[in-house]
């Protein structure tokens, strides 16, 4: 699997991943530039990241002009035929804008920016150790939907202590229940707000973030 | 308009001052003149009050490739072609005045500094004081504080990676926010803050000029008073994502081969950017100020030159290069256009409209040119008589376990040691993936240097009590401490950048905390082999009751050659020895114990030898490179008690210690903050060997006892759990502020 990692002028984690797929996971990486468009050399078997950061500054709402530039018409097109994308952190707030996933996130429930490490659990039960960094990452939708996303195990992971309960306690910014990740029903395209980029490597004394693209598939 | 003696006083220059610039123009200048001159021998930009002192420190030598103040940060040899930049800088008074943009302008200057000379920012540091926590508008001041400091950082992209917080009386009316960045470069790759070439184009890049931050040198540069809040406009406001861009720009632009020269506009603008470039480049420069981009109408040739506005750069570009440069800016989208060219004639010739509106040599503008250099009067302020009165048998020691315990249970929780999380999670810590301090704490934070190979060590560290009680050895224990966090977190010390934040220079008492502070931070600093690369100087940090603590604050550098030889502070296995390295004093002076608890505003400064601590710290080094123990933790504030209780906390490993030592007191034993002494543990088989080493280095060891599953044994006596002593650290600051 072929990696394309989307790079904005505000992207700030661009680089984390790079780092985590080139040199931690041993994958060939393309970087890719908001204002191109071309996709060519990707076939549905590989993915396309939008990394971490402040694409535009955030100053609108986190992902609304990123959502507008030119390669995101192409990821849209890309995904749409199969192909898959995944969104972490800024890069799930612009998946959201785009309309692949459904929901929005919103400023974190007590006004300000969280960075440090929480767990997370996915639906076989799995606890992982990953950092979360953001302002916006509540996540919202309506009742209906997030019925629908548990139902169909869309959500990936839920916010949880680290033997795996999960409880508003453990939650760092209120999103509805507890959710920090979630995929679309065609399961290709996967957003979160945790980075598991940052916990890829035995440097950081956190590998868990290597376990996540594994049970995601993307390796 | 008449320009005379009292229009300079007016801009804040004195009359003596406005004589000296007529002579140097030979004329009477205009009024922009006359403004240009304010600014660039303001305090902030000339340091015309502090450079005689600041030349005795320690400023080449060791691993340093500029020597200090030649650049606009420091910059220290890494090896293998790569080098260090890094440099601290204060924002206090903007952020008294206008919390958030004043903090978040303060961090965007820094990283401007760093990425100017062609570096990566890969770590910042802040150092921030305040008034008591539990008064409303010192919570406010440190919400918006910290909130400015995220929202640039964040954004930027840049992990805060260490910091320090005190609060204390003296700050109420004047906070500190000091802000630190280190970078890295491939060294061929460096870029000077200088123009050179005849002819050569000056490229203006980044945001239009506005209105913003006008006069901010000069208004750094004066008590804060009631009526500083009419000075808002001298606050400056950030936009961190064009800094972000203009920082990916920047280093694709050097890359291209046709830059000659770039520097950051900060303080002083314009102005102050295209003299210090001119002048260390012995050129002049003519600028078209019609070609620079505003977000204003009709802005006035004075407004132009000292316009604080942010995420600005000047560049000086090898003339038919143009193109390379041109679209380097156009893929980030950001504005560039030439606003004049150099010149050979030594002169800065402003034009407006087709008028030429100032003209003034660039060496008579700058520091190290014609800006004046003063000798201020010192004398010992009366209030250290009281320090020297001071009685340690006036206090009354701890009598019992159960009064140790309560001490200790208060101590804490006071915001100077508690944790500071609920100021630290606003921060994106982790950002460049580099941080191997998050799940694996060091008394310095260690960030992996990618693609070097080696792991930077860095600090800030400054007990402004200790320096307002001996302002010599204060300032030396400043040094000292940060040296011992980086030696305790297995690196190499290598250099220092300091913040040197005091109150009214033109106050004989105020300046002799200056001068000796200044002396004892050169003598720690030779010591230490940690040459002082630059730093920054504000004073004026004083309102109507009075100055600050003297408070300069250290910023230090380390390196690790082999990350693997990382020490952390933790203790890690139930059943491990503990010992203690250095030697206990009967000393309470300065504590947070005698302060805090007992009420003794004025009391010495704790013990301090400088021989004995550059030996403790070479035995550190030796016993970590040896492996011989398995976590190290220095003794600082709140003394040994809170040394133990922070080595358990990560693991949730309590201890179980006892201490008794002839002639010492039970206060001093445990709560004293003599310096030089470090909390280590071992593995019952290395302990031996520890005996040995220390014993043939001459160096004090005292086993403490051992290390528990989680309870908390002092004296025999039960002190409960180690999870309610870090449940009551953890959560003190949080419940002063939702009360």
């Amino acid at each position: 699997m072929k990696f394309g990692i989307v790079v904005f002028p505000g992207s700030n984690c661009d680089r984390d991943m790079q780092d985590a797929l080139q040199n931690d996971m041993n994958k060939e990486v393309v970087m890719l530039w908001h204002k191109d468009k071309d996709l060519s050399m990707f076939s549905t078997n590989d993915c396309i990241v939008l990394p971490g950061g402040f694409s535009f500054g955030d100053y609108l709402r986190c992902g609304a002009i990123a959502r507008l530039s030119p390669m995101m018409q192409s990821v849209v097109e890309f995904a749409n035929k199969g192909g898959k994308v995944l969104g972490v952190c800024n890069g799930f707030q612009i998946l959201c804008e785009s309309g692949l996933l459904p929901g929005a996130l919103l400023p974190n429930g007590n006004q300000q920016f969280v960075c440090k490490n929480i767990h997370l659990k996915n639906a076989a039960g799995n606890i992982f150790k990953i950092p979360v960094a953001h302002g916006d990452g509540r996540y919202f939708a309506e009742e209906k939907v997030l019925d629908e996303l548990e139902n169909n195990s869309q959500v990936i992971y839920y916010y949880c202590d680290d033997k795996g309960n999960v409880d508003k306690a453990f939650n760092p910014n209120h999103a509805l229940r507890n959710i920090a990740g979630i995929k679309n029903k065609q399961g290709n395209v996967f957003g979160m707000m945790p980075h598991p980029e940052r916990a890829a490597s035995p440097a950081l004394g956190n590998t868990d973030g290597l376990k996540i693209f594994k049970e995601l598939g993307l390796n | 308009m008449e320009i005379t003696a009292k229009t300079a006083e007016e801009l804040r220059l004195t009359a003596e001052e406005f004589e000296l610039i007529k002579q140097k123009l030979g004329r009477t200048p205009n009024f922009t003149e006359l403004c240009a001159f304010s600014a660039m021998w303001s305090e902030h930009c000339s340091y015309k009050n502090s450079i005689k002192w600041l030349k005795t420190l320690p400023r080449d030598g060791g691993r340093m490739l500029v020597a200090a103040g030649e650049e606009n940060a420091g910059l220290m040899d890494l090896g293998n072609g790569w080098g260090v930049v890094f440099k601290i800088e204060s924002h206090n008074h903007p952020s008294a005045i206008e919390p958030f943009q004043g903090a978040a302008t303060g961090v965007g200057g820094i990283q401007r500094d760093i990425f100017t000379m062609g570096a990566r920012p890969i770590a910042s540091l802040n150092s921030l004081r305040f008034g008591n926590l539990k008064e409303k508008k010192n919570q406010r001041l440190l919400a918006g504080i910290v909130h400015g400091i995220g929202h640039y950082g964040n954004c930027f992209g840049v992990p805060t990676v260490a910091g320090e917080t005190y609060f204390e009386d003296c700050y109420a009316t004047n906070p500190l926010v000091n802000a630190m960045s280190v970078g890295i470069l491939q060294v061929n790759k460096t870029v000077s803050a200088t123009a050179k070439g005849k002819g050569n184009p000056v490229f203006f890049v980044g945001s239009a000029t506005g209105k913003d931050g006008i006069g901010g040198a000069s208004f750094a540069s004066a008590n804060i008073t009631e009526e500083s809040t009419e000075d808002l406009p001298a606050v400056q406001v950030g936009d961190p994502f064009q800094e972000k861009k203009l920082l990916e720009a920047c280093l694709e632009v050097i890359d291209t081969g046709a830059v000659v020269g770039m520097q950051d506009m900060g303080a002083a603008g314009i102005i102050c950017s295209c003299s210090e470039m001119s002048a260390k480049g012995e050129v002049g420069m003519r600028i078209d100020l019609d070609k620079v981009p505003t977000r204003q109408q009709n802005m006035k040739a004075w407004e132009l030159l000292l316009s604080e506005s942010q995420e600005r750069m000047l560049i000086v570009v090898e003339k038919g290069k143009e193109e390379a440069v041109l679209k380097v800016f156009d893929k980030w989208d950001l504005p560039c256009s030439q606003i004049g060219e150099v010149t050979d004639d030594g002169l800065l010739s402003f034009y407006q409209n087709g008028e030429l509106e100032a003209q003034i040599p660039a060496y008579d503008l700058v520091l190290g040119g014609g800006a004046p250099q003063y000798e201020r009067e010192y004398k010992e302020p009366g209030y250290l008589k009281e320090v020297a009165g001071f009685n340690i048998n006036s206090i009354k020691d701890i009598e019992s376990n159960t009064e140790l315990k309560s001490v200790a249970e208060q101590i804490i929780q006071l915001p100077n040691i508690a944790n500071k999380r609920w100021i630290y999670v606003q921060y994106d810590s982790m950002v460049g993936a580099a941080n191997t301090s998050t799940n694996a704490p060091s008394d310095a934070a260690i960030v992996l240097a990618k693609g070097t190979g080696k792991a930077l060590a860095v600090t800030v560290d400054c007990n402004g009590r200790y320096v307002k009680s001996d302002p010599h050895k204060g300032a030396m224990i400043a040094v000292a401490e940060a040296a011992r966090n980086i030696v305790c977190s297995g690196g190499e010390p290598i250099g220092v950048t300091n913040c040197l934040n005091f109150g009214n220079p033109y106050i004989p008492e105020v300046y002799y905390q200056f001068v000796k502070a200044v002396q004892g931070m050169g003598e720690a600093c030779r010591k230490f082999n940690t040459p002082v690369t630059g730093g920054n100087v504000s004073f004026y940090n004083q309102n109507p009751e009075g100055p600050v603590y003297p408070t300069p604050t250290i910023g230090m550098v380390g390196v690790l050659d082999n990350p693997e030889d990382k020490m952390t502070l933790d203790f890690k296995n139930d059943g491990d020895m503990i010992v203690l390295i250095g030697t206990q004093k009967n000393d309470i002076g300065s504590s947070e114990y005698v302060h805090k608890i007992k009420g003794i505003e004025l009391s010495p400064a704790p013990y301090f030898d400088i021989d004995e601590e550059f030996a403790v710290q070479k035995f550190i080094s030796s016993i970590i490179k040896e492996k011989i123990i398995a976590s190290a933790h220095d003794i600082s504030e709140g003394g040994l008690m809170v040394a133990l209780l922070e080595s358990g906390f990560n693991r949730n490993l309590g201890f179980d210690v006892a201490g008794d030592v002839e002639g010492l007191r039970t206060d001093a034993f445990w709560l004293g903050e003599a310096q030089s002494r470090v909390v280590v543990s071992c593995s019952k088989e290395k302990l031996q060997e520890l005996k040995h080493k220390a014993a043939s280095a001459g160096i004090d060891i005292a086993v403490l006892g051992t290390v528990t599953s989680s309870a908390i044994k002092i004296n025999g006596e039960d002190f409960g759990d180690i999870k309610n002593w870090k449940n009551r650290y953890d959560t003190a600051i949080e419940k002063i502020l939702s009360n």
